[in-house]
């Protein structure tokens, strides 16, 4: 998997007892805006059969903002070369060294840790919350489901059913 | 079961990327949906937040990770970059866990 949010997302679920079919869930819907960036994507790369499969592994924010950003359209995907796979080798180089490391982990680094999960989403969600009102809407809305439905839903679901906040975007904006 | 969980997801991801890259553009093109893709972030992202923060299992909990992400807030706030929003996010929480 080669998707930021997807992959914490599916960790996170896990990690807090939730159920594999809510983890994998939780993961295609957050992924799911990279068939955005793909269909943005598709006639600048123009790529086909083999290289379009290797090209396809890449379609993250990460390479589309970097790429979009390129004045010509070979900078574009010089700059999609450059980018997906400077990011895949760090990006999985990093998780190696943690799922390595965290077995040597004491317990202060492991409250450290739990701490620095919920910090890494809100990192993650931060920009959207800087540059769009309906983003803080929605993401007001989603929080507010979660916290809701906790007690009540098997653990993990909530995060998938918080998607429904997506709703409060179009409501009103319908005339 | 959990690398079968793993790969399911992992190939899930992989597919909306490609489909993205193979499918016409007029598809997804449709203005209601690319908006609703855009924003199901922000929504999921806030769940995973809140989530992570102040639940375990199926407990709503107050406890060290809250002092964390309060502490994420403000350096978010000061524009802190990425890493350092995480260590101070560790350093809080390991701080409060100490001291209670």
């Amino acid at each position: 998997m080669f998707t930021g949010a997807s992959q914490f997302a599916l960790v996170g679920v896990l990690g807090a007892g939730g159920a594999p079919v809510a983890a994998v869930a939780s993961a295609v819907l957050l992924g799911a805006r990279n068939t955005l960036y793909g269909l943005r994507l598709a006639a600048p790369l123009d790529v086909r059969g083999f290289r379009r499969a290797v090209a396809a592994h890449a379609v993250i924010d990460e390479t589309t903002a970097m790429a979009l950003a390129a004045p010509t359209t070979a900078a574009l995907r010089l700059a999609y070369a450059v980018t997906g796979l400077s990011l895949f080798l760090g990006w999985n180089l990093s998780t190696l060294a943690g799922a390595l490391g965290s077995g040597l982990l004491g317990d202060s680094a492991q409250v450290a840790l739990d701490a620095v999960v919920p910090a890494a989403f809100l990192a993650l969600l931060w920009p959207r919350l800087r540059h769009s009102g309906t983003d803080r809407v929605v993401a007001a809305g989603g929080a507010l489901i979660a916290l809701v439905l906790t007690p009540v839903v098997a653990p993990g679901l909530q995060v998938m059913l918080a998607a429904a906040a997506v709703g409060l975007a179009f409501v009103g904006s319908r005339r | 079961m959990i690398w079968t969980v793993v790969l399911v997801a992992s190939l899930c991801c992989y597919l909306l990327k490609y489909i993205g890259l193979a499918a016409p553009p007029a598809i997804l093109e449709r203005p209601a949906v690319r908006r609703a893709v855009g924003l199901v972030p922000a929504a999921l992202l806030a769940a995973l937040v809140v989530v992570q923060a102040f639940t375990d299992g199926s407990a709503l909990v107050l406890d060290a990770r809250a002092a964390g992400l309060g502490a994420a807030f403000l350096a978010l706030l000061l524009r802190a970059p990425f890493l350092l929003v995480l260590l101070v996010a560790g350093g809080t929480a390991a701080l409060v866990n100490g001291l209670a």
